[in-house]
Formats: C-alpha cells, structure tokens, sequence
C-alpha cells in the first residue's frame, strides 16, 4: 500500500462518525425480527406456520434441543455422519499403515518368530485410531458445520434473546429473507402467539 | 394409560422411586420448571461457595503439594525411592493406574452407554460423572508416564521418529495401553466438551461480571440454541456415544491385557477382559455415588438428584458387584479345574499367604459389603449408600493390589520370591492422586455447569410437543413419550401432510 500521508480514509470516517450519532445509527441496519414463545407447543405450531408461509432464512432457537422441530421447520439431514464415516476408515487406514510402516517395512521387528505383519495383534492400534478420528470429526465437523466459533452475535444484542439459553424459545426471521417485510412479518409472530416481537440491528 | 406429572404436581414429592408402571415417575422434583432448573444450576458457578468448599479445597491442595513433592522427589532420586522390587517390579505405580482408569469408566457407561439405551435418568448426573472421568484419566495416566523411570523420556512411547531409528513395538499391550488409555482421554474431552457447550452458553448469558462473561462467551463457541445447530448437535452426540460404548470396553480390555498377555500365574487368565470391565464399571459407580450424595445433599441439588438417581445407580452397583464376584470365583474353579500346579499355588497363595488380609478385605468390600443393596431401605437411604459406595472404593483398591502384588511376589521359582511393602512416596502418591483428583473435580464444581440443564429439561414433561403450561395436551395424546418423527423417515410425504 502507498502511504500518502494522510490519515486512512477509515480513520477519518470514524471520527465523524462517532461525532455525529445520527450517521452511526444510519449506517446499522436491521439484522433479524425476534418473536418469543413461552413453550414448545407454540413454537412447534409457529415453525410450521413461518414454513408455510414461504420463509427461507430463518430459525427457532431454544433451550435444548426440541423433539419433532427438524421436521415441523423442513430442516435436512445433516451430512456429518457421512464425514465421520470418512475420518473412521482414514484412521482404520493409517492404523493399519503404521505399524506395517514401522513394524515390518522400516525396522522390521522379530518378535518370537510372528510374522513382521501380524495383523491380530495390531487390531486394538487400529480400532483405537479409527474411534479417535472418527470422534475428531464429529466434534469438529459439527461445530464448524454450525458456523462456530461464532464470538459476535447480533443476536446476543437482545437483552430478552439471552433467556433462550434458559427457558424461552425464539423465532428469528432473518431481514435479508425475501419475504421479510417490518410490518408484515410482524404481524404474522404476533398471531402465531408470540409474546413479544423485537427487531434487531447489526 | 400412563400418567405424567407436570413440574408444577411434583412439589412435596421426596421419593419417587415408586415401581408402579402406570405412573411414570417424574425425574425433577420440587415443582420445578425450566427456569428454576436454569436458577439451581447456574447458581452454583455464580455465588460464593459455602464455607465447606474452602476446606474441601484447602485440603485438597495440601494433598495435591503432597503430589508434587513426591514427584519431585521420585524425579530427582529415581524409581528407587518406591518399595518396588524384583520379582514386584509393578505395584503402587500400576495399581494406582489400573484403579483410576476403572474409575473413569462409569462417567463414560452413564454418558454414553445409557444415553443408547435411553435412560433418561441419566440426565441429572452424566455432566459431573464424565467430569469425574476425566480427572481420573488424568491421575491414571500420570502413573505409567511417572514410572518409566526417566520420564523426560516418555516420549519414546508414541510412534515418533527419534535419532536411534527405532519405532515402538506395536505388538505389545504396553504400547496398545498407550494409544488406548490417550485415546480415551482425547474422547473423554471431547464427549464431556460438547455436552456442556449449550449450559457454558447458559452460564455466558447469565453472566455479570466482564471476565466471567468473556471467559464463558469464548467457551461456549457462540451458541444460540439454533434448531438448525441442536440438528447437528444431538447427531454429534449420538456419534460420540456410539464410539464411545465399544471405545471404553476397549480400554479396560487393553489394560487387562498387560496381565493376561503374559505367562504369570494369576495373571494369564482369558476372563481379564469382561471382569476388568465389569470392576471397573463397579468401581466407577461406587465413585459416582461418593461425590453424588455429598454434592446433592451440600449443594441443593436434592430435586435434580433425587433418590430414584441414587437408586437406580445402587441397582448397577449391586449387579456389577455380581458380575466381578462371579469373576472371582470362576477364577478359583479355573486354577483348580486346570490342575496346572502354579496356578493353583497363586490362588492358595492370594487368600492364605502373607498377603491373605488384602485379600480378604478385597472380597468383603466387593463381594459382602453390596449384598445389603438388595434392600430398598439401603438404595435408598443416602448415607448407607455412601457407607456401601466407600466400602467399594477401598476393595477395588485392594482388588487391583491383590492381582498385581500376590502374582508377581511368588511365581514359578522360590528361589526369585519376595516380599513387597510400599513405602513413604508410594503412600505420598497415592494420596496426592487423591489430592489431584479433587481439587480438579472442586474446581468444575465451582466454575463450571454440574448438572446438564439443557439435557434434564428434555426429560421434564414440558419439553415435549403437547404438554405442559399453555400446551395443547390432551389427557389421550400424553401417554406418548416418545412421538415417532414422520418427517424422518419420509420427508416428501410430510410435506404433503403438512402443505
């Protein structure tokens, strides 16, 4: 980059920015509509319904995890067990490879007159390798898959939302879904029976 | 047609541990709901603890500075300074490691093994018993690290090149022990990890203090409690599970290997797997219920772990106590039934030779002492389960003394016999794993989730479709607990269904 001397271009922005709260506040923009249940029966009937409705980016957010919500909301399976396939044989594989490797290839061990291959005795290796990687991949592959680690959340904003971690369930209908429209969607939370509807900015 | 009872009917209820299959017995009491589950919980790792921690943990620590100095002290000195000899080159060492291995194994059976076959009472105690396993993963795997001898050598363990071009010898037990045993903590970990990844969520929401919200936010990865993030979750954790169930039979298989593999008589016994599983299950639950009865009744958490926990947890002990007096004895029947003179010898030897009152005490703790739970005045009584509970900490203590000490110090030539006696470091280090281990397990039950709230809240009846307050419940549409997801297993038709 060419230093011209001046101060960034970010630098200066930010100082007017925060000189000036009317400009901060236009540049923040509504980042999901919030309705929030009070149990499952309610939330269960609203997913069917924001579905029906024809919404696309959004979510339910609950406490634990809600029996019947994957199919009320068309959520799809998740491919994660096929990864952990993968990542099980991979480590069966390189169970079988390492000691063969180092047993038999690169420093051939003569133990008792058993062949340099034994395959009996190396089994507990290669099952142990496999169950380690395949637990690896389940662990990491979910929380990656899930989009974690997610530090900031505009979610979080919400001084209600954080009850959800506890004992509220939440609808959350994402502003850049098509449908999205302030008053409408609205509406449509509030006669699902939400208790409370709120919008947050990112 | 089963009746359920909502949270707000289970107030006053102190023992449920009724047998009546028409009533199912509610598995949260004292009336509470989601949110008092939540209050109870989080409560533990926001307030100041009681007076009773601070003492727990002083002496904790002391035993723990016991630790270090005799580590210190074995480093700096040598292996000398244990009472191992020839022919007893293993005792304390690997006593202590084979004891607390076994230990983990229950956190793991109630995590994993319980969770396939759906008990749901599992929910109340799995997050501190798979705690429980990984401090005791860790005091066992510091004692072979420590006995090696020249520990900054360890590393000559693991499958790493090094400047003498030899690689570990991968048809030992000794080397299957070290990918099983790291195996098992890694996994362990990662089970105990993510388990507690929506209560870590919890505890950052309710949080006041910056630290304590930076430091739970970071944790808990930025969980939200997505319904699109539980998909992948409860997937992740039904895999755990399944690998976790043949992985910690595998263990204690491998650990019983470093016995049976060899040619000593009372070592060389192909039972060693099943009844080393079986103990250390045994040993495990005897351990869950000693730190369970102290931290419901101390903490309050009497509702959360009520007496149906404590009983069903004695029901496992009692019939895994079976299972390893079973083991005994098919022992003795098989050294007499194989006519082979030494092996006959290392029994007569176990129970009247110099080392008969270990023996002995070994088989009143775990054979004796647990008869008293076919009782349901003793399963259900705290205190006298306790009582049972330590009876069977210290026998299978001495179970694992008994095989590994009574084998080697007489086998086949009299000429090679000798006597063991611990001494002061080994004593030290016995106690000081005591002292690692507890000031590990007070520290997670002072900072960390101790019970899964996010997992007991789905055994309460509240958290099913139907049920509970504003729900659309009716009396007929309750009796399923279990309500079969159609959209599983066909998703175009559901989608007709539903539109």
């Amino acid at each position: 980059m060419k230093s011209t001397g001046e101060p960034p271009l970010a630098l200066k922005m930010k100082a007017t920015d925060t000189d000036n709260p009317a400009v901060l506040d236009s540049k923040r923009r509504t980042y999901a509509m919030l309705g929030e249940f009070t149990n499952v029966d309610s939330l269960l009937a609203a997913c069917r319904a924001v579905r029906k409705a024809g919404y696309t980016r959004w979510d339910a957010h609950s406490p634990f995890p809600i029996h019947g919500i994957d199919s009320a909301m068309g959520t799809r399976q998740t491919i994660l067990p096929w990864l952990v396939l993968g990542a099980g044989l991979g480590g069966a594989l390189l169970g079988i490879a390492l000691p063969w490797y180092t047993n038999a290839v690169e420093y051939p061990y003569y133990i008792s007159g058993k062949p340099l291959m034994s395959t009996p005795a190396f089994v507990p290796v290669i099952f142990e390798l496999a169950v380690l990687f395949s637990a690896l991949t389940a662990v990491f592959g979910m929380i990656l898959l899930n989009g974690m680690p997610m530090l900031y959340n505009p979610l979080l904003s919400s001084e209600r939302f954080r009850r959800v971690t506890s004992d509220r369930f939440f609808v959350v209908i994402g502003a850049d879904d098509r449908l999205y429209d302030a008053q409408a969607t609205e509406t449509l939370l509030r006669s699902l029976g939400a208790v409370h509807v709120e919008t947050v900015e990112d | 047609m089963q009746q359920e009872l909502t949270s707000s009917q289970t107030v006053g209820i102190v023992d449920n541990t009724w047998d009546d299959p028409d009533r199912r017995a509610p598995l949260v009491l004292g009336g509470k709901d989601f949110t008092a589950v939540t209050d109870t919980v989080a409560a533990l790792a926001f307030r100041r603890p009681p007076l009773g921690w601070y003492i727990c943990f002083g002496l904790a620590l002391a035993l723990l500075g016991l630790l270090g100095i005799t580590v210190l002290y074995l480093f700096s000195t040598g292996v000398g300074v244990w009472g191992n000899n020839q022919p007893v080159s293993w005792a304390f060492d690997i006593v202590n490691f084979v004891f607390w291995v076994g230990i983990g194994h229950a956190g793991t059976l109630i995590s994993a093994i319980l969770f396939l076959f759906r008990q749901n009472w599992r929910t109340s105690i799995n997050r501190f018993a798979e705690g429980m396993t990984i401090f005791a993963v860790i005091c066992a795997g510091m004692f072979p690290a420590i006995h090696v001898g020249r520990p900054w050598l360890a590393y000559w363990l693991g499958p790493i090149p090094n400047q003498m071009g030899m690689w570990p010898q991968f048809r030992s037990p000794l080397l299957w022990d070290v990918f099983a045993v790291s195996t098992y903590a890694t996994v362990s970990t990662l089970f105990w990890y993510v388990g507690m990844l929506p209560d870590l969520a919890t505890l950052r929401d309710r949080a006041t203090g910056r630290i304590r919200q930076f430091v739970y936010g970071v944790l808990s990865l930025g969980w939200t409690g997505s319904a699109r993030h539980w998909h992948r979750f409860e997937k992740a954790y039904l895999l755990l599970a399944a690998l976790a169930t043949p992985l910690v039979l595998s263990v204690h298989s491998v650990v019983s290997f470093d016995f049976a593999t060899s040619q000593l008589p009372g070592w060389h016994t192909t039972i060693f797997p099943p009844y080393f599983v079986a103990g250390a299950v045994f040993g495990g639950f005897a351990m869950v219920l000693t730190l369970a009865i102290p931290a419901r009744q101390f903490l309050g958490l009497r509702d959360l772990i009520t007496l149906r926990h404590l009983e069903n947890m004695s029901k496992i002990l009692l019939g895994t106590g079976l299972i390893v007096a079973y083991a005994y004895g098919t022992e003795i029947f098989m050294a007499w039934y194989s006519g082979q003179h030494y092996e006959q010898f290392a029994f007569v030897n176990r129970y009247f030779g110099p080392y008969s009152k270990a023996a002995w005490l070994m088989v009143f703790c775990n054979v004796v002492a647990p008869q008293v739970l076919w009782f349901k005045k003793v399963r259900t009584d705290p205190w006298l389960l306790l009582a049972v509970a330590m009876c069977v900490n210290v026998g299978m203590w001495f179970e694992r003394f008994v095989i590994i000490v009574t084998s080697l110090h007489r086998d086949f030539l009299p000429s090679s016999w000798a006597m063991y006696c611990p001494t002061w470091v080994d004593l030290g280090m016995l106690a000081g794993s005591f002292g690692l281990f507890f000031t590990l397990f007070l520290l997670f039950i002072r900072f960390l989730p101790i019970v899964a709230m996010a997992e007991v809240k789905t055994v309460m009846p509240e958290a099913h479709g139907h049920s509970g307050p504003g729900g659309t419940s009716t009396p007929d549409e309750r009796k399923f607990d279990y309500q079969p997801d159609e959209g599983e297993m066909q998703p175009q038709m559901h989608a007709d269904v539903r539109g």
